[in-house]
């Protein structure tokens, strides 16, 4: 991954009447984390999801490698991992079936890989039992091993350690230090900010 | 250069006033349209010698009918041109069609009721057109049923769109397949008038009729335009200043 | 790093492990294609109806119920139930399809795995082809095949079942298509039962027209490939453009 950059210009974006985003501005480099930081209503999930691309902001851009996102969505989205408020688990399969689909609609997978990941984020004891069966925290760390399991650059996290147990946020930190460590990107909305594990974090704060 | 009059209407402040000035200019010459054509249906031309006065409601059913069409199309290409260049006032103009396309229909569809009674015996009869319009109505109240369904306003505005234009898609395929069931089941219908066959005398009011409806529904679009311009703009600055001046 | 470590005696490696090792790694460089990600999105909605049995059999059994109150509100006489059946047989299946229609994205909407299918850098359109696919198999197909029993309760004579049997199987294709389009755009909207069906019957009105004529000649033992033919040009119709309009209701509802 030669020259990745994420770099945000001037966004601008309006919820019916109200100014959510006023001129968001940042880069971010390889091996770099981001915290986004607000109070509920400051725009942390409006700005991780025009990022995306799936707002459009107003005003302002969003390039990946010096380049306009827009000009080619999906290849963008390959190179991204979004985990939003709710896991994006289906309640009524397993969580190793629920990776399955969900990673291998993007990527090929073999079942090694799958069972290591889970293993990782402590999922293994819990991963053959239907998600509906599983606590608010359980079901995090499935989508956690998700998003690490799609090998992508950049990870976008909306508040990642959200049920989680103070050992879950250790998780959390830890997996976002290994990615950076490769060389990834983070960028995280969190409310009380990353644990101080986490090195290279730029903040951004956002005013309600 | 040639660009920026495109920029200027998408630009609602402009578009507010431009509406203004506009309306009269449509708003006069329909409303003689309307007086003159109505007056020729009504009093100038001879009664027909099939159907004797009766028809004279033509000169209301048939412009209804067409504008009813015209009306989908314009909000099918409005909410297109939003859908694609985002521009806020195209949507706006989509969301102002629609109300005063689903009354045109409501107009058709009761027109020829009212024509029906004397000329077949009922006030209903599934023939195509009528059939057709029947469906165009609810096409209209999806329409406008979704746009009031969806709270996030500009969710509501592209959502509609892609619903017009799948809309306009289907509509010459329900018509088509509406005028085919019917020719299996019946007798061609009595509404069908030969053009060539009708005299001047007769088919200038109609032309008149058609005429003054579309300015009709211009003046009508605008004036509705600028209150969905006001509604969706109510927090933006230029509108205080407008209502103070 | 052995599946059998419990979580309270994992210790931080010094070093960071990649999760993804090996020849694995050559893999991932490869993400899956368009055709693959639909197949899984296909297995992923077939396996999970099939955790929901009961939810499957809804609406064929509403059908089936369509077809009952007809002999009890109307007579009981053969003859005339067979002029009636086509009717009943479309608009019962008209309406057992749109009642499946709800649990086709409202889940996926609601989990954030919709989102998550936008954001896979596979085509959209695909993937709601797929799902509308699986639509299709669990809903139109088995109305297809059930449609014979009801045909022949209302009167029917059996030679005129295998086009009845084709005439559903086709009509139904669009009529998941049709509803696709109506389930993307409602998806924001919270018991949008009602706007659903105003949505999409009157799309759905050809497909009730050329396969009521169908299903009428097939009874009366004419000659119904016309309106065969026509049901499936509509289908076609449909499979190209559908899924594009489904695409882009969904992402307008994600925005």
């Amino acid at each position: 991954m030669p020259s990745e950059r994420l770099e945000v210009e001037n966004l601008h974006l309006w919820r019916g009447e109200r100014h959510v985003l006023r001129g968001v501005h940042f880069v971010l480099g390889r091996g770099a984390c981001l915290e986004v930081c607000g109070a509920n209503g400051s725009g942390k999930t409006t700005l991780l999801r025009t990022l995306c691309g799936l707002i459009y902001p107003e005003e302002g851009r969003v390039l990946w490698n010096g380049e306009n996102v827009r000009r080619d969505l999906p290849a963008f989205h390959a190179t991204l991992a979004y985990l939003g408020h709710e896991p994006p688990l289906k309640s009524d399969l397993t969580a190793r079936e629920n990776l399955h689909y969900w990673i291998g609609i993007r990527r090929q997978l073999v079942a090694e890989d799958l069972t290591a990941a889970l293993a990782r984020v402590g999922a293994l004891p819990f991963c053959e039992r239907q998600v509906r069966t599983l606590s608010a925290g359980q079901r995090r760390r499935v989508a956690l091993a998700g998003i690490a399991l799609l090998a992508v650059p950049l990870w976008l996290l909306d508040e990642p350690a959200t049920n989680l147990d103070a050992e879950g946020r250790d998780l959390v930190a830890d997996l976002i230090c290994e990615q950076l460590a490769r060389g990834g990107m983070v960028v995280a909305a969190v409310h009380q900010g990353l644990p101080p594990s986490v090195g290279n974090v730029t903040r951004l704060e956002l005013a309600a | 250069m040639a660009w920026t009059w495109f920029h200027r209407l998408a630009s609602p402040p402009h578009v507010y006033a431009l509406a203004a000035r506009l309306t009269p200019w449509f708003a006069w010459p329909a409303a003689l349209c309307i007086a003159a054509g109505l007056w020729g249906g009504l009093v100038l031309a001879p009664p027909d010698y099939q159907q004797g006065d009766g028809f004279r409601i033509l000169y209301v059913h048939a412009p209804s009918a067409w504008m009813s069409l015209m009306v989908y199309m314009t909000m099918a290409i409005a909410a297109a041109i939003g859908l694609i260049w985002r521009m806020k006032v195209a949507h706006a103009v989509a969301a102002s069609c629609a109300p005063i396309g689903a009354s045109f229909t409501f107009a058709a569809l009761v027109t020829g009721a009212l024509w029906g009674e004397p000329m077949w015996g009922t006030y209903w009869e599934w023939d195509p057109r009528l059939t057709s319009e029947l469906v165009l109505l609810f096409l209209y109240l999806g329409y406008m049923g979704l746009r009031a369904g969806i709270e996030d306003p500009q969710r509501a505005d592209r959502a509609s769109a892609v619903l017009a234009i799948v809309g306009v898609v289907n509509v010459p395929i329900i018509h088509y397949s509406v005028t085919w069931w019917n020719s299996l089941h019946q007798a061609p219908s009595v509404m069908r008038l030969a053009k060539p066959a009708m005299p001047f005398v007769m088919v200038a009011p109609l032309l008149l009729m058609l005429l003054g409806f579309t300015l009709l529904f211009v003046a009508l679009l605008l004036t509705r335009l600028r209150s969905e311009v006001l509604a969706r703009e109510r927090s933006a600055s230029w509108i205080r200043e407008v209502v103070s001046a | 790093m052995s599946g059998l470590e419990s979580p309270a005696t994992r210790t931080l490696a010094p070093v960071p492990t990649p999760l993804v090792r090996g020849a694995s790694r050559a893999r991932a460089a490869r993400s899956a294609d368009a055709i693959e990600a639909a197949r899984l999105a296909l297995l992923r909605d077939l396996q999970l109806a099939f955790r929901k049995r009961s939810q499957l059999i809804q609406p064929l059994a509403f059908f089936a119920m369509v077809t009952l109150l007809f002999p009890l509100a109307v007579s009981p006489e053969l003859s005339r139930l067979r002029e009636l059946a086509p009717g009943v047989l479309w608009v019962g299946a008209l309406l057992a399809s749109l009642l499946a229609l709800e649990f086709l994205f409202r889940d996926d909407a609601y989990d954030g795995t919709l989102e998550q299918y936008a954001l896979s850098g596979q085509p959209l359109t695909a993937l709601m082809f797929a799902k509308t696919l699986a639509h299709w198999l669990l809903t139109g197909l088995p109305l297809a095949l059930m449609a014979p029993l009801a045909a022949l309760s209302l009167g029917v004579a059996p030679a005129a079942l295998p086009g009845i049997v084709a005439a559903v199987a086709v009509g139904s294709v669009t009529l998941s298509l049709i509803g696709s389009i109506g389930a993307s755009l409602t998806l924001g909207i919270k018991r949008s039962g009602a706007l659903l069906s105003l949505l999409t019957l009157p799309l759905s009105l050809p497909v009730l027209i050329f396969g009521a004529r169908a299903t009428q000649l097939a009874i009366h033992g004419a000659p119904y490939l016309a309106p065969l033919e026509l049901l499936g040009a509509l289908a076609i119709l449909g499979i190209t453009l559908a899924p594009l309009a489904a695409a882009a209701a969904v992402r307008i509802n994600l925005e």
